[in-house]
């Protein structure tokens, strides 16, 4: 299968280009850019603390990009801030060039444990976003729903109750839903922290089939190493307290990735590389 | 497993037998007068004789409708102030105190003030049922309504949800469990505020007849109410736990109890 994402091939004239004269050029512009963004949480206790501290970003259009870092680095606190529930203290966040002040409605949001409404079904779940949104079209709502279930291997559990299915499968369902309204930007925040590590791979794997049938802007948090080498275009690696980015780091394997993949050299020289990063903020405590 | 569901289904019934046989025994050895209490057997007989000519009918019907009007009612209200407590911080510290002070009094104090207000009627009746019935459902509401899961509102929000589809979608099913819990404790609390009520003052109903019996000195009668009271306070209940299991039933909490 062809690598689905080819980088914009009009890179020369941004850097290069005399003042005055450039045209703003709409292509290169970035899906996500986050601008020297710091949030401050206020404690109970009236202390500040710093979550994020002048984290700069830029995502590209269709990249599959993952943060890693320890936790309480703010890597959470990052989506949060582009999905519009929370306000950035300083610096600025845009999604497509469009100040992000707001929730927004082209956003697809999967949580850590799968937040799943028990009172629904597994259909009327992945139908919630179409529901809160009131999307036109309701009569092919059902069936959009259906493909996705179809997709992520559960649309015989349709009509259950989350209740009935394991962790692995709500968060399934999680993504199905996160991805019904078509969004064009993914967050997803430690989506697989709370599965075991078999479950936890199959789920990868399962992840990317998704991602490469339906290319999209994903923002993948995690503190698992290999997953993060295993899923992204891109590694950013930050640091704890205050949360600031100390790597970048493009990840070149050939798509669709498996499980020779994990066990290749050049899976465990990345896997080295991101490791070494996040342990060397650790030395000068 | 058998012998387990014998034991909780035959134990209270041979507790029973027990206890109706020591009482019939304990009333004949010691000559206690019937004035001060009844045998078991007096006690049917004056609950046969009083559905056989008609009386306990009368008064049910009375009483029922009191608790079934007063009971919505308070249901209904408790729900609707508790929502804009709970979900408006203007109306919480504009009312929050009030209902404290309410909470805290009897509400049956209050019977007496109703009656000059609205009369010996059924009206009256209607209104302490509705008001000993509004507070354990409001104050469920409320804390309902509050402890949602954060993740679950976050959700709606990511979506673009407003407050409107994070009530409908979230918090009210969020808060059912609770409401229900409220509104199990409200239905054994409607038929105490009927039938006290009924003491105060009062043409008809099962509270009004139990204090005429009582003038009357007909002690088998007042038992043979309380056994109907009893048998009414434990079907309203059922009643709304079997509400409570079809209306929530994600909610595990409301089938543990009964060993499900």
């Amino acid at each position: 299968m062809p690598e689905p994402v080819v980088p914009p091939p009009l890179a020369p004239t941004v850097a290069g280009a005399p003042p005055g004269t450039a045209p703003a050029a709409p292509a290169a512009r970035p899906m996500i850019d986050l601008d020297h963004l710091s949030v401050v949480y206020r404690t109970r206790a009236s202390e500040r603390f710093v979550a994020v501290a002048d984290v700069s970003l830029q995502v590209r259009e269709g990249e599959f990009c993952v943060i890693v870092g320890p936790s309480g680095c703010g890597k959470s606190t990052l989506l949060k801030v582009l999905a519009g529930l929370v306000r950035a203290d300083g610096g600025r966040a845009s999604i497509r060039g469009e100040a992000v002040g707001a929730p927004r409605d082209d956003i697809g949001f999967v949580f850590q444990s799968a937040t799943l409404l028990p009172w629904m079904t597994i259909l009327d779940n992945v139908l919630l976003p179409l529901k809160v949104q009131r999307r036109p079209d309701r009569a092919a709502w059902a069936e959009r729903a259906m493909a996705l279930l179809r997709t992520v291997g559960l649309a015989d559990f349709a009509r259950s109750y989350p209740s009935e299915l394991s962790g692995g499968m709500q968060q399934r369902v999680g993504m199905a839903r996160a991805l019904v309204h078509d969004p064009s930007l993914l967050l997803m925040d430690e989506p697989f922290g709370a599965l075991d590590a078999l479950t936890r791979e199959t789920m990868n794997d399962e992840l990317q089939r998704l991602w490469l049938s339906r290319p999209k802007t994903v923002l993948f948090v995690t503190h698992s190493i290999s997953e993060a080498v295993f899923l992204a275009d891109r590694i950013v690696v930050m640091s704890a307290r205050p949360g600031r980015i100390v790597a970048d780091i493009p990840v070149d394997l050939p798509r669709p990735r498996d499980v020779a993949t994990l066990d290749s050299g050049r899976f465990g020289e990345y896997s080295r590389q991101v490791r070494t990063h996040l342990y060397a903020q650790e030395t000068p405590r | 497993m058998n012998r387990d569901r014998l034991l909780r289904i035959g134990g209270p019934i041979l507790l029973f037998v027990l206890l109706i046989t020591a009482w019939e025994t304990g009333v004949r050895v010691f000559q206690i007068q019937q004035m001060i209490l009844p045998r078991p057997m007096q006690v049917v007989d004056a609950l046969v004789a009083g559905f056989a000519n008609g009386t306990f009918q009368k008064h049910l019907a009375v009483t029922g409708k009191e608790v079934l009007f007063g009971y919505l009612l308070g249901v209904t209200l408790g729900i609707a102030f508790g929502a804009a407590i709970a979900l408006s911080r203007t109306t919480e510290v504009l009312l929050y105190p009030y209902l404290l002070a309410l909470q805290t009094m009897p509400k049956i104090a209050l019977a007496p003030l109703m009656m000059i207000w609205v009369g010996f009627g059924i009206e009256s009746k209607i209104l302490i049922t509705m008001i000993v019935a509004i507070f354990p459902v409001l104050v469920n509401v409320i804390v309902g309504l509050r402890s949602v899961e954060p993740d679950r509102i976050a959700l709606i929000r990511s979506l673009k949800g407003g407050t409107w589809p994070e009530f409908v979608w979230v918090r009210l099913p969020s808060a059912a469990p609770y409401i229900f819990a409220g509104m199990k404790t409200a239905v054994v609390l409607s038929l105490l505020g009927a039938i006290a009520a009924e003491f105060v003052g009062a043409e008809a109903g099962l509270g009004y007849l139990m204090s005429q019996l009582m003038f009357r000195l007909d002690t088998p009668g007042v038992f043979a109410i309380l056994v109907l009271l009893g048998a009414i306070g434990v079907l309203l209940f059922l009643f709304a736990d079997w509400l409570h299991r079809k209306i929530v039933f994600w909610d595990a909490s409301a089938n543990e109890r009964w060993g499900k």
